[in-house]
């Protein structure tokens, strides 16, 4: 008997849940502009991400899925990517997308049941959030197979759950990325819970990570609380992507501090224990600890940001809930370029009705 | 101009579409160097190249997925099922994204994007190949919906297809595949997408019907004729839209109507067909409108298939049921 193939994984942390480097902090790191660029916009998703509960606590938005305690990841992987790439994302990438220019009032509109909360202003080629776990796989598959043909330095971006990854749609994407050395990075939020199931009842894998080997690409694991972590891996990752064709996947491991949606209790299937552990690993307090230690951040700063913050989402809020309704004709309006006859006759019909 | 089969008809629509628009992108199993398992895309790798014929992976969802990448880029993916039981895990992707993206993101991202998959049954083929499940596709929102039923209709409704800016499902009634040959110019015309063919004018009676079961009405109303009843016979083409116009009119002249299609009965586009004329057409109507239909079953296996398939007597029957009322 011979081994014919085998396989490590790497985890790679920098900063550890008490704000202490662990090892050799990346060059991008060294420079605190950086991290403290990093820091605000964390803490900017943070603050709309509480607003939009609010929100629909008082019946001003619908059911929202928040990202507490894994904005490190989206806000990351925001800063590497290039305006050109594609962002696919499943629905708690907040941070990413507001770095790519989403605004927040359209990101309240979705949630608030208006589709022109998909129609972004900025990104225009990026894709909306997706609710069908997985199935925006495959579309990163397609993008990229686009950006290669046109022979264009661009890489698409997909987001995922950890529970995304028990789904055939995510071995059948990354089998066709590596198949074809597309431009595509495959970040996985491990944030340890899919609704009511953890991790440990998705997969026997010992990581997520090494389901990238099932696709012949590479697959990484790191602290997705540590946002430089998570961004040395993801700037590594699109760079590999990008310039060789080499697509990965990026375990990036977090907790989901927050209830699955505002419609969910998470109360029900975990104990109040596991989440007050998880709150001593959190993202945000993990990086402004190390900024304080290194003199770059102090609680004027932190007091300051906030009111930025709080000004910038209140300023949307109001922009969202100054927006006037779309007419309700407009479901028949961007079914077709051009509408068929009985369409038509539909849209009349309830036009007249709604007079 | 030679005579071609309803496949090479298909070929020919493909070869035009990639020569006109370097956007057109095929792709599909076995699509590549074996041409496709009927030889649709015979040829087409080795003339454009192994960019633009993807043979992919073993995979549905991600073939349909990534086409709705792909054409989210502004290529015009033409992707192959190998067959209609095959379908299925790509329904996910033609439902929740290809069909919706335009209306979820106020256009900003369409999906110009066309499903080609041989259906229907009559070919002694294994388990899973035979199925019509048209409706599935015609109860959906933001789809179109087109079947051809000839060489000439093949090639100028699937060009049609592939310059729509929306996604069709194109369904190729396999079992006529070579059944015809018919002159077919490669003139790189389009038929419209929204309208009936009547292939057989007629006084008494409106048989609509599409796909394969095409030739076995087209054949009854010879034998009607022979019988004294004069057959109006309507290819209906584009399932959806539905041209209803075409339908009404000849129903108004002929006061009754019978549906053939070979896919199960209940939830069929017959009965939407049914439907609308019992809401439009109620006053032109002598007669109740009949069905000739597939039964609710599962599809039998090759050696009861053909008590399952639609012959020319049950539709010669059902006419003539139709035309004792009035």
């Amino acid at each position: 008997m011979s081994t014919v193939a085998s396989f490590e994984i790497n985890y790679t942390q920098f900063l550890n849940e008490n704000s202490e480097v662990c090892q050799p902090l990346p060059p991008f790191a060294e420079d605190p502009s950086t991290l403290i660029s990093m820091y605000q916009d964390m803490v900017l998703t943070r603050v709309f991400d509480k607003k939009a509960i609010a929100l629909q606590r008082t019946g001003k938005l619908g059911t929202y899925p928040s990202s507490l305690g894994q904005e490190a990841i989206s806000v990351a992987v925001g800063h590497v990517m290039q305006s050109n790439d594609v962002l696919v994302p499943y629905y708690r990438e907040y941070g990413a997308q507001f770095l790519r220019g989403v605004s927040m009032k359209e990101i309240l509109l979705y949630w608030g049941g208006d589709e022109r909360g998909m129609d972004f202003q900025g990104p225009r080629e990026d894709f909306p959030i997706c609710v069908p776990i997985a199935s925006h796989g495959p579309h990163a598959v397609g993008l990229a197979y686009a950006f290669k043909l046109r022979k264009t330095p661009r890489v698409a971006v997909a987001f995922f759950g950890d529970g995304a990854t028990s789904k055939g749609d995510f071995y059948e994407s990354i089998n066709a990325a590596g198949l074809w050395n597309l431009p595509v990075v495959f970040i996985i939020n491990n944030n340890q819970w899919a609704i009511s199931v953890p991790t440990k009842n998705q997969t026997h894998c010992e990581t997520i990570a090494q389901k990238a080997l099932a696709g012949g690409i590479s697959g990484e694991q790191v602290d997705g609380n540590d946002i430089i972590a998570v961004r040395h891996a993801a700037e590594k990752a699109l760079e590999q992507a990008r310039n060789h064709g080499q697509p990965s996947v990026i375990e990036a491991i977090s907790y989901r501090l927050c209830d699955h949606t505002t419609a969910d209790d998470a109360s029900r299937y975990r104990s109040d224990d596991e989440v007050k552990a998880a709150w001593e690993k959190e993202p945000v307090l993990r990086l402004r600890r190390y900024l304080e230690q290194q003199g770059h951040w102090d609680e004027a700063k932190e007091k300051q940001l906030l009111a930025n913050c709080t000004q910038q989402v209140e300023a949307q809020v109001n922009l969202y809930l100054d927006t006037p309704p779309q007419p309700p004709e407009s479901m028949f309006d961007y079914m077709f370029e051009t509408r068929p006859h009985d369409l038509n006759q539909q849209r009349e019909y309830f036009k007249n009705r709604v007079k | 101009m030679t005579e071609i089969t309803l496949i090479d008809a298909v070929n020919m629509a493909l070869a035009r579409a990639m020569a006109n628009d370097k956007n057109v992108i095929l792709l599909g199993e076995d699509v590549g160097a074996n041409g496709g398992v009927f030889r649709a895309t015979a040829g087409l790798q080795e003339r454009f190249g192994e960019a633009r014929v993807i043979d992919t992976p073993l995979a549905e969802t991600l073939i349909a997925g990534m086409s709705v990448g792909m054409s989210a880029q502004g290529f015009r993916p033409v992707f192959e099922m190998q067959f209609m039981g095959f379908i299925y895990s790509a329904v996910d992707q033609i439902i929740n994204h290809a069909s919706r993206l335009r209306n979820r993101t106020r256009g900003r991202i369409t999906c110009p994007l066309v499903l080609r998959a041989p259906y229907g049954g009559g070919i002694h083929a294994p388990e899973h190949h035979s199925e019509s499940t048209e409706a599935l596709f015609a109860h959906m929102p933001g789809l179109r919906v087109v079947i051809p039923s000839s060489p000439a209709r093949a090639y100028g409704l699937l060009l049609a297809a592939i310059q729509d800016p929306d996604p069709v499902v194109f369904l190729e009634p396999k079992r006529i595949y070579r059944m015809v040959k018919q002159a077919v110019e490669d003139n790189g015309e389009a038929l419209p997408l929204d309208v009936c063919f009547t292939l057989r004018e007629g006084t008494d009676i409106s048989l609509v019907t599409w796909g394969a079961c095409v030739h076995e009405t087209l054949q009854a109303a010879d034998e009607l004729d022979k019988l004294g009843i004069s057959a109006e016979v309507i290819d209906l083409a584009t399932i959806k839209p539905l041209d209803m116009q075409t339908i009404l009119q000849s129903v108004e002249k002929t006061g009754r109507c019978v549906i053939i299609h070979e896919a199960v009965r209940t939830g069929g586009v017959g009965a939407e067909i049914a439907a609308q004329l019992a809401e439009q057409g109620l006053m032109f109507l002598m007669a109740p409108v009949q069905r000739v239909t597939g039964y609710d079953t599962v599809m039998p296996l090759y050696r009861l298939e053909q008590s399952y398939m639609i012959d020319v007597p049950r539709i010669v029957e059902t006419v003539k049921q139709t035309m004792e009322y009035a």
